[in-house]
Order: C-alpha cells, then structure tokens, then sequence
C-alpha cells in the first residue's frame, strides 16, 4: 500500500519546528506504524539525510516509550492501543497521516517526535511510593487483600506512563497519570499509612510541574492505552480533601 | 577493620587458580576451532553444607559502619529489577549512588515486559514445595550446567523477595480469601509461580522503580537517565568508574566510583528479531569484556516457545505471549504436511499434540528448550502452519469448554487481546499460532559467588551475569533472579567488598586511565560518523542476526558455526566499509548509538560461536546436531563438558578458553527427562 505522512520536525527543543511531507509505497498491511517509520528512516539515512527522531522501545505496548498524535489521536485512531501496536491494516490504501508529537507546556518536545517526560518521574520521586526498605517486609500472606481490591489496584497501577492522556487533555492535566499511582496504593492496606502525605505531595509536585487542571472532560480515560479509569481521579480528589480536612 | 573475618577466610574474592598454565589450541574434530585454552577458574564458593552457605556468607562477610557509607560510591548501570532494586536498597543503605539508564525513564528498562510470573518456593498450595525442590527443579532445567551454591541461594531468597514486593505494594493475584494465589510454569510439578496478571514484570518494576524514586528524593540516589555507558575504567586493575554519553547532547562524562555493578540485561536482540526491547543491549557488558571482564556460556539462549512468528520482511520485533498460556492451551500441528485447511476444519483425529505425545508427563509444559525444539522439528519437517508455515497451534478451545470462556478470559484476558491487536485474530474462536523467538540469555559476564567478574570491584547483576540458570532458564525464574541479586545478594557482597575499602579514595577523573578511555571513546564514534558509506547500522543488524539463526541459534554444529565465525567477519568488515550516520557525535544521534551497538554485536556473534563450537555436546538451549539421541533428545557428556566455559578477550584474535568445573555434590547428575 501507499501512504502519505506529514511529519512532525523540529531539530531542537529551542528551534521552530514544521511538516514535512513524505510519500511511502510498497507498504505491508502487516507492518507496525513504527516499523513503517523505520522504513522511512531507512530510506533517509542512506540518502544521508537526517532520520525521524521518535521514542519507541518494547514495541509490545508495555514499556510506556512510544506515544505521537495520529490525525489528531493520541496512539492513533484504535482506542485501547499504543502507537507500537498500531498496524497499517488499521489505515487504507492512499491514506494521508499526519503525526506530531504529544504537546503539553509540561512535555517539552526533544527533537522531531521525541518530547521530556521527566515531569512524570518527579511526581512519582515526590510520593509515589510505599516506604518498605528491604529486609523490613513482613511476610506475604500475613497482609490478607481480598481478591476484588487486588484486581482495583491492579487496575490502578496498570499505567504505563505513557503521557497519552496529558497529551489529549485541552488542560494539559496530568491528573489521570498521578491519580493512578494515589489510587493503586492507597487501595492496598500497606499503602495507606502514607496515604494522606503521599496525595499532598504528589499533587503539589503535578502542579509544579507546569501540567493544568483536571477539568473533567474524561477525555483521558478514552485514548489511556491501558483502559485506566477516570473514577481514579474522584478518587485522588477523595483522597486530597481527606487529607486537607483531617492533616497529612 | 583492616582485618575483616571475610578476608582472613577468603571468602571475599574470586581465585583464579592456574593449574596448568597452558596455551594450546583447542582443536574441534575435524581441525580449526582456533580457540586458546587457558587457565582453570574457581568461583569461590563459601564452605559448609549447601543449605548453610549463604548463612555462613552473611555471618561472616565484613561490613561498612553507617557512618563509613556515605563516603563511598556506587556506580549502577541498568534500572531494570537487577539494577532499580540494587541502587534502591544501596540508597537506603546510605551509599552513594549514581543510577544509569539509556531509557528515558528508570520506569521503562526491560523488565517491564516480563509477563507470566515469578518463582518462590512460599509452598503456599501445600503441594510438597521447599528450597531444596526449588533449587532441583532449576539445576535440572538448566540440565546440570549451573552452580549448585548459586542455585540453592537462588531458591533460598526466592521467599523474601514476595514478601519484599508484596510490601512495596505489587499487586499479586489473590484468592477470594485474600490470600496470595499461584499458577504452575513449565519445568515443574508444583505451582510455586505467583502473578500479577499478565504483567508480572511491569508490578514487579514499577516497585522497584518507586523505591528508587524516593531514593533519588532523598538524595541517596542520582539518576542519570538517558545516558549510555561506553566504556569501563580501571585503574590498577580494578574498576574506577566509567565513561558515559549523554544521549540528548552526544556529551562525553567520566564518573568515578569504587564500586560499578553491571545490570544491564542480556543480549538476545543480537538476532535483531527477538522479544527484546529495541534498545536492548549487550555494549556495557562487552565493553567490560575487552577491559579484562571474562565472559561465560556466551552461546547459551534461550529461544521462548510461544512469541508470534514473523509475518513481513520489515518486522522489527516478535511479540512474546507468556508461558502461563500453556497451563490451559494445548500445542499441535496437523498430521499431515502443508495441510492448508483452516485449523477449526481439522478434525481432532488429524491432530498432532506432538509434546503430549513425546513428553506425556510435563506434556505442554514441558521447558522452554525442549517445547521450542520440538516446535522446531515440526516446522522443519513440514509440519508448520500459517502463511509462512513456520508457527504451531496453541488451541484453548478444550479450557473453553472445560472452564467456560469467562474463566478463560479472567486468566489470560490481556493476553488474547494483545493477540488480537497484532493479528486480528481472536483466539477465542481460532487457534493462536506461535513459533520459537530469540529471548533470554544464560550466558553472561562470568561472576563468581559474590557477583563479583574477574575485575575486582566491577559486579555483574541479573541477566547480564551468567550464573544460576545453567543451559537453560525455567519460566519465572528471570525475574527472581534479577530482583534477588539486587535486592538480596549484591547489598551484602559489595558491603564486603568495601569492608576494607573505607579510606580509599574515590579516583580521579583526571587520572590518565579517564582521559585515555574518553579519548578511545570519542575516536571510535568519530570514526563510525566519517565513514560515510551507503547502508544503516540496523540493515548490517538484520544480516548478523540471520546469520546467528541459521547457524548458532535452536540447532547448531561444526561446519555451519565455522562458516558463521568467516562470515561474521565478513559481515564486520564490510560494516566499517559502508556504514553511513548522516549527523555528528556531538548531538542527540540515534543512529550512531545503533552503530556502537551493531560493532559490538559482531563480536560477541563471533564469540557465540566460538563457545558453541568448542562446546561438543548438547546440553539446555544448546543443541549440537552431532550430539542428539535417536529420538532427537540432547546429549550430554558430563564426562568431558561438566564445566562452564570462559572466555577471555584476546585483542580480535581467536579468543582464549578458561574452564570453571562444575562439582556437583548434593545433586546426582542424570539425563534431563520429561517424558
């Protein structure tokens, strides 16, 4: 197949970036959308010119690397998915893409479609945790955790970090990323001696962070990769004015 | 302190003991293996009972006071299980640490990825799970080609390390009881293997990773994330540090510390196709290779029975679907070659469960090794199926009836639908099709009981060391591995290696060992960037890895792994010919980290080969065709195999054989069966 990609290029995170446009044949429906980008690059680098610059790595919709805006979607036009488990098959013949990177004040952009996600490691260093030091760890089956709240957490904590529902949010909001790792632990027994300091500082850490607010459009839970739900941010909301009402 | 019990009962360093100091080449049987034979090596194992010695270890090792902590410095290069959980608990410790990763985020190293679970003899379903069945069941999956002193360590911590994720807040599966719930993985008769889904190794990394985020917020930790080491540096003969480039700015640093721990994963990307991350790489470890770190089972890996096969020419990855599948799928073909018929028209009588059939008591949880062979054979003999004919069948539709498919999907429900976006295909109507894929290596930089290589002061953790998987890995055992050597084994063992090193000063940067390494360093990426030729470091990548499946990958022997050393050089040579990297080294330059990648690549490929042809006899993941049974089972020859090969590098020449004897004395060594 044929397609034709307006892309996203921008040699540094000061210079001022355009489209460029590039035409691709001979495509396999088979093929990964970063497999095709491969392609391109190919083709690029050995006519000495400098290659697309994205993020990607597992190529399996785990590790959290990949995410570029697809005609305008977060991951592209499946719901459910990361960018690397998006196949040509999901597009037709003579189609033409426009890919960007995900924008948010928060996300700077590196090179081309590549962007900072630091900001999201510094929320989770500022509470993001539960503070079992090894050697310290009762034993396993001595914290009884019905079956039902392992399966909520689990839903939780199944956030890959990707930055899709920043990116897709007319905020900016990181809300459903931090809610995710409040709500995760502060679900589990072992996670609540630290609930109500872990929600203040996390929150405060998001919002320096330059990321806005959480304006409720749910607009997040719809392009989150991992289905992650925005009842986490009712409850990180829960959560903060707990802890504003009774202390951290 | 200068005088720790450690040292006085030598328990603290690797011996290598010369017995018979000699340079012959080892010739293979019909002539020109090439490889040098070199000295024997001993691995330093504690003494007393197997079941005391890391007891004995712990008791004894020497210790670094509180105070004394802060003073020293540790360099952790890797942020997966191995390296996260290591450079957390050091922080908490109170060392200081500088943490090194080429992601963007600790959060994303490769762990991240493992699926079906982890191994830890809790004997929580009351089948007849201990230690000492634990440490059998590895000895014998990795077919008596590991050290029992590690392996029964293995076991032993296996316990802690539940108890340790269960606090950081993994989420594991759990009864309705509330109690912690286990599934069974290949290799074994009980079900000691707990779970989180099917992203075992994303829970069991996102905890580690936290602790080491409020280790970086306390101060304990710097993280460098983004960053990939070049090169190791040694000053007299023991590690100082490294060197690093920033990846965003192509800038060259030097960091200095007295300890540096390796925990950078295995090389199985080698084979470009693979169920490896992208990134996934084998430079840091290599690099330590040429500067003095001996390798060990370089050829030994595992090939995971259940990825997806390829579909294209241009694909970049093959996607793993976990072993837990076969607890409830059955594995077959058809009985009759390049059947075409859809699999839901061929009747059950025209059905071949070839692993039920060979192996009837382990059946489709027969290991990896063996599942993927016999994958393999079938295949081979015209048995595959799918447009490519080269997958197999793993059916669910009897669990569906038997269980129902709500059951089904409860268990495995992230799985098939991961199944469904890369195929569209749904796998609860229709057979998967699966196919063996490059994916774990047991081989490694050769450490001895306290992780530490033949360099004093450099540690390897993880899947980047050799140790305790012998030839072949059993499912869930990786990511017990990689979390007991960072969170269990290395805390203690790097302590007792800087018992006495409490004045020592942390090096220079300025020592002429740092400018010699940087100044190598940036000369080699200059030289990548001037040859400016016309093919990319990942076309030269695809080459290399063809050629290490057809000749050192599920099957190999004599002449094709000589043919394989010839054209790998080949293959290099034309790679410094005609390798084009369109930007400079002093900016953010992807394909020039590919390049260092690829250059290192080619010689490990060569090293693969060397190992597996100086290795006559079939044992694990490694299948010499010489040396197989009438039924096509491996074969052993404890007699003259029974020690780990490894390898020291010779400056690009015929690299040099060291043996490390296995001595078993708790184990009788017996074929591997499964039958």
């Amino acid at each position: 197949m044929k397609l034709k990609l307006n892309i996203w290029r921008q040699e540094s995170t000061t210079a001022k970036g355009a489209f460029k446009t590039y035409t691709l044949e001979n495509l396999e429906k088979d093929m990964s959308f970063l497999e095709m980008l491969d392609v391109l690059n190919e083709q690029l680098v050995t006519k000495g010119e400098r290659p697309v610059v994205f993020d990607h790595d597992c190529r399996e919709g785990i590790c959290g690397t990949c995410g570029v805006m697809i005609n305008g979607r977060a991951h592209g036009p499946i719901g459910g998915i990361t960018t690397c488990q998006l196949h040509l098959r999901s597009f037709n013949d003579g189609d033409e893409i426009t890919v960007e990177p995900f924008r948010a004040k928060a996300f700077p952009v590196i090179k081309d479609l590549k962007i900072d996600r630091s900001a999201f490691d510094r929320i989770i260093a500022s509470g993001g945790y539960i503070s079992a030091s090894t050697g310290s760890a009762p034993e396993a089956n001595s914290i009884l955790i019905t079956h039902d709240v392992a399966e909520s957490a689990f839903d939780s904590a199944a956030c890959i970090g990707c930055g899709a529902c920043v990116a897709t949010c007319k905020n900016g909001s990181a809300a459903l990323f931090t809610a995710a790792k409040i709500s995760h632990l502060a679900k589990l027994p072992q996670g609540r001696a630290e609930a109500r300091i872990r929600v203040v500082k996390m929150v405060e850490q998001m919002d320096k962070e330059g990321f806005g607010h959480c304006t409720n459009t749910e607009a997040c839970q719809v392009e989150c990769p991992m289905g992650v739900s925005v009842l986490n941010i009712a409850q990180m909301n829960w959560e903060y004015n707990k802890a504003l009402l009774l202390g951290a | 302190m200068s005088t720790n019990f450690a040292e006085a009962n030598s328990i603290s360093r690797a011996t290598i003991e010369i017995h018979e100091p000699r340079q012959k080449t080892i010739e293979s049987k019909t002539g020109g293996g090439d490889a040098i034979e070199g000295k024997s090596i001993r691995a330093n194992i504690p003494s007393g009972d197997l079941a005391d010695k890391w007891q004995n270890f712990k008791d004894h090792a020497g210790l670094v006071s509180p105070a004394n902590r802060k003073k020293l410095r540790v360099i952790v290069v890797g942020t997966g299980l191995a390296g996260a959980s290591l450079a957390a608990t050091l922080g908490e410790m109170g060392y200081q640490v500088l943490s090194f990763c080429f992601q963007d985020s600790p959060r994303r190293a490769h762990s991240v990825a493992a699926q079906g679970g982890v191994n830890a003899c809790k004997n929580y379903k009351n089948d007849g799970d201990s230690i000492y069945r634990m440490f059998y069941d590895t000895i014998k999956g990795g077919d008596f080609r590991a050290r029992e002193a590690n392996v029964y360590r293995l076991a032993e911590c296996s316990q802690l390390l539940i108890d340790q994720a269960v606090a950081q807040g993994v989420p594991f599966a759990r009864e309705y009881s509330g109690y912690l719930n286990n599934r069974s993985f290949g290799g074994v008769q009980v079900s000691r293997t707990f779970y989180a889904r099917g992203q075992t190794g994303q829970q069991l990394l996102l905890g580690a990773y936290q602790a080491l985020m409020r280790q970086v917020n306390a101060g304990t930790v710097k993280l460098y994330a983004q960053h990939e080491m070049l090169d190791l540096v040694t000053i007299d003969g023991k590690a100082a540090g490294i060197i690093a480039r920033n990846l965003l700015t192509g800038e060259i640093e030097r960091h200095a510390a007295h300890v540096v721990v390796l925990a950078t994963g295995g090389y199985g990307k080698i084979y470009y196709l693979s169920t490896l991350a992208m990134g996934c790489n084998a430079s840091a470890i290599w690099r330590a290779h040429k500067k003095g770190a001996f390798m060990a089972s370089t050829s030994w890996i595992q090939f995971h029975p259940t990825s997806l096969p390829q579909l294209g020419e241009h694909q970049s990855k093959l996607t793993l679907m976990s072993e837990s599948l076969r607890n409830d799928g059955r594995i077959w073909v058809p009985k009759k070659q390049n059947d075409s018929r859809a699999p839901n028209d061929i009747p059950e009588n025209e059905r071949d469960y070839y692993l039920e059939r060979r192996y009837p008591s382990f059946g489709n949880l027969a290991p990896r090794d063996i599942s993927s062979r016999a994958a393999k054979e079938r295949i081979d003999a015209g048995y595959g199926v799918g447009p490519q004919k080269n997958a197999v069948y793993l059916d669910f539709s009897h669990a569906i009836k038997a269980q129902g498919k709500k059951k089904i999907a409860e268990k495995y429900g992230n799985l098939f639908d991961m199944y469904r976006k890369i195929t569209g295909i749904d796998a609860y109507e229709q057979p998967m099709m699966i196919s063996p894929s490059a994916h774990f290596t047991m081989g490694g930089l050769w450490i001895d009981y306290d992780l530490m290589t033949t360099i004093p002061g450099l540690f390897a953790a993880g899947e980047a060391n050799f140790a305790d998987h012998g030839a072949n890995r059993l499912g869930a055992n990786s990511l017990l591995q990689a979390c007991v050597d960072g969170y269990f084994i290395a805390p203690y063992t790097i302590a007792n290696y800087l018992s006495n090193k409490i004045k020592t000063e942390l090096p220079s940067t300025s020592h002429q060992a740092f400018v010699e390494a940087e100044a190598n360093v940036k000369s080699q990426l200059d030289m990548f960037v001037k040859i400016r030729g016309d093919k990319t470091a990942e076309m030269f990548h695809k080459e290399l890895g063809r050629l290490l499946y057809n000749y050192c990958g599920l099957s190999r022997n004599r002449e094709g792994l000589k043919t394989a050393i010839k054209k790998i050089r080949d293959l290099k040579d034309e790679f410094y010919a005609r390798l084009m990297i369109p930007e400079e080294a002093t900016t953010l330059n992807v394909e020039l980290e590919k390049a260092g990648r690829v250059a290192d690549y080619f010689e490990i490929g060569e090293l693969m080969c060397y190992d597996a042809l100086t290795r006559e006899e079939s044992c694990g993941a490694h299948f010499r065709e010489e040396y197989q049974t009438p039924e096509g089972e491996a074969m052993r020859n404890d007699d003259e195999f029974r020690f780990i090969s490894v390898w020291e590098w010779n400056n690009g020449q015929a690299p040099i054989l060291h043996k490390e004897s296995l001595e078993f004395e708790s184990v009788k060594l017996a074929e591997r069966s499964y039958k």
